[in-house]
């Protein structure tokens, strides 16, 4: 492990030398396996941020209360540390620089991260396919990637568009609230487009925005795709 | 040769034999699916098992539930690595379903509204290890968890049990499904660690 940055007041970016790592697509998944001192191991799966051909990757995770691995990798993990990690894995919810239908991004919290991972293969590969991301997040200070969001969003081939749950930044018009079919609806592109989606976040915000979408008419189901994380 | 984590002690030790390899114990429910949850109506809603000959075998919904109903007690085990222990389902019977079906053929390629399927071998569905359960701890099926209707082979990982089940056809090789063209494993056994290939 090379370097942790803080990301939110409950996350923190990791990233990580691995040599002989094969590159990844952009979406992709890795599995994390921790071991303690008597031999007892943990494994859990995270989405890689980072995409291409490189051997340092970046992983970012979210505390969970109750958690037993991202705790550690959040509060613990130092930089010289060593993990032990498999991958990449997963070629569904991935997104090829060689694709050319519309993107819309849905990201609930900490799904950004493999959207992330997405919206930087567009930018490296200079594709020209036009990216939308809607990212709901609880307050401002809960986004991750803010700086590098706000300097790719200049580009004129991404959209970012925020919606704020309990805390929005004071000049902002909307009141804070749950992701709506409107908000949804507004930045979206038009079924002629035939645009794609990739939604990730909690399985609730996962289950809730794929209805609407769905509803929308806009989306047709197959070319929706999803990712959920945590039960219900 | 495992890399020791620094500072790492983890949650609990206690051996749990019904615990396969590398799965944790979860309370909740996670979801795992690949798209939108797909809408089923009850009244269009049809299960069938198609064979080599073309031959079709279908039922509807009320037709499903006026077959002999079976109670399951049993432990599920997600690719994802959590497992939920002493669930309770109910739902007929494969072998109720299969018994005036004529097959020789050795797989079979499952079908789910949405478009999702998944591949395995016949003899994993036969001789009481798989159904098609409507109901999970005594309530009707969330559809988010696959209702109205999902397959149930819980000796395998949990993706096999295809959820929002339309039909399984009987085909003469192990083609891989869905998950198993998506980096899943061809057969699944959590016992034996088969995430991946």
């Amino acid at each position: 492990m090379v370097e942790t940055r803080i990301q939110t007041p409950s996350a923190r970016s990791i990233q990580l030398d691995v040599p002989g790592w094969p590159g990844n697509i952009a979406g992709q998944h890795l599995d994390v396996r921790l071991t303690a001192e008597d031999g007892y191991t943990a494994v859990r799966s995270y989405s890689i941020a980072s995409v291409g051909d490189g051997e340092r990757i970046e992983l970012a995770v979210d505390r969970l209360p109750t958690g037993e691995v991202s705790p550690y990798l959040v509060e613990e993990l130092r930089a010289g540390d060593q993990l032990e990690v498999r991958g990449p894995l997963g070629t569904y919810f991935v997104w090829h620089p060689t694709d050319t239908a519309p993107v819309q991004l849905i990201a609930g919290g900490s799904g950004i991260v493999p959207l992330m991972a997405m919206i930087r293969s567009h930018e490296t590969s200079g594709s020209t396919v036009p990216f939308h991301l809607l990212y709901s997040v609880r307050s401002p200070r809960d986004v991750f990637f803010a700086d590098e969001l706000r300097a790719l969003a200049e580009s004129p081939h991404l959209r970012v568009t925020y919606v704020y749950t309990r805390q929005a930044p004071p000049d902002w018009p909307i009141a804070p609230a749950r992701i709506t079919t409107a908000a949804i609806a507004a930045d979206a592109f038009s079924r002629e487009e035939n645009p794609v989606a990739f939604v990730c976040g909690p399985t609730g915000f996962v289950e809730t925005v794929a209805d609407i979408m769905v509803g929308l008419r806009i989306f047709a189901p197959l070319t929706i795709k999803t990712e959920r994380f945590g039960g219900k | 040769m495992a890399v020791i984590s620094r500072g790492f002690f983890g949650r609990k030790r206690e051996e749990n034999p019904e615990l396969p390899p590398g799965q944790y114990l979860t309370e909740d429910f996670p979801v795992l699916s690949a798209g939108p949850t797909p809408v089923v109506d009850l009244a269009d809603w049809t299960f069938s098992i198609q064979t080599e000959s073309g031959e079709v075998h279908a039922w509807n919904w009320e037709q499903l539930n006026a077959l002999p109903q079976e109670d399951i007690h049993t432990d599920i085990h997600c690719v994802t690595r959590w497992s939920k222990l002493g669930t309770t389902w109910s739902g007929v019977s494969l072998d109720t379903l299969f018994a005036g079906v004529d097959t020789t053929n050795a797989y079979v390629m499952v079908h789910s509204y949405g478009g999702y399927t998944t591949n395995m071998p016949l003899a994993d569905l036969m001789d009481g290890k798989a159904w098609i359960a409507t109901s999970f701890e005594g309530e009707p099926l969330d559809p988010e968890h696959g209702g109205p209707a999902r397959l149930l082979v819980p000796h395998l990982y949990f993706w096999k049990s295809a959820k929002w089940v339309h039909g399984l056809r009987m085909v003469a090789t192990d083609d891989p499904g869905f998950w198993e063209q998506n980096g899943y494993h061809i057969y699944g056994d959590p016992w034996l660690e088969q995430r991946y290939w």
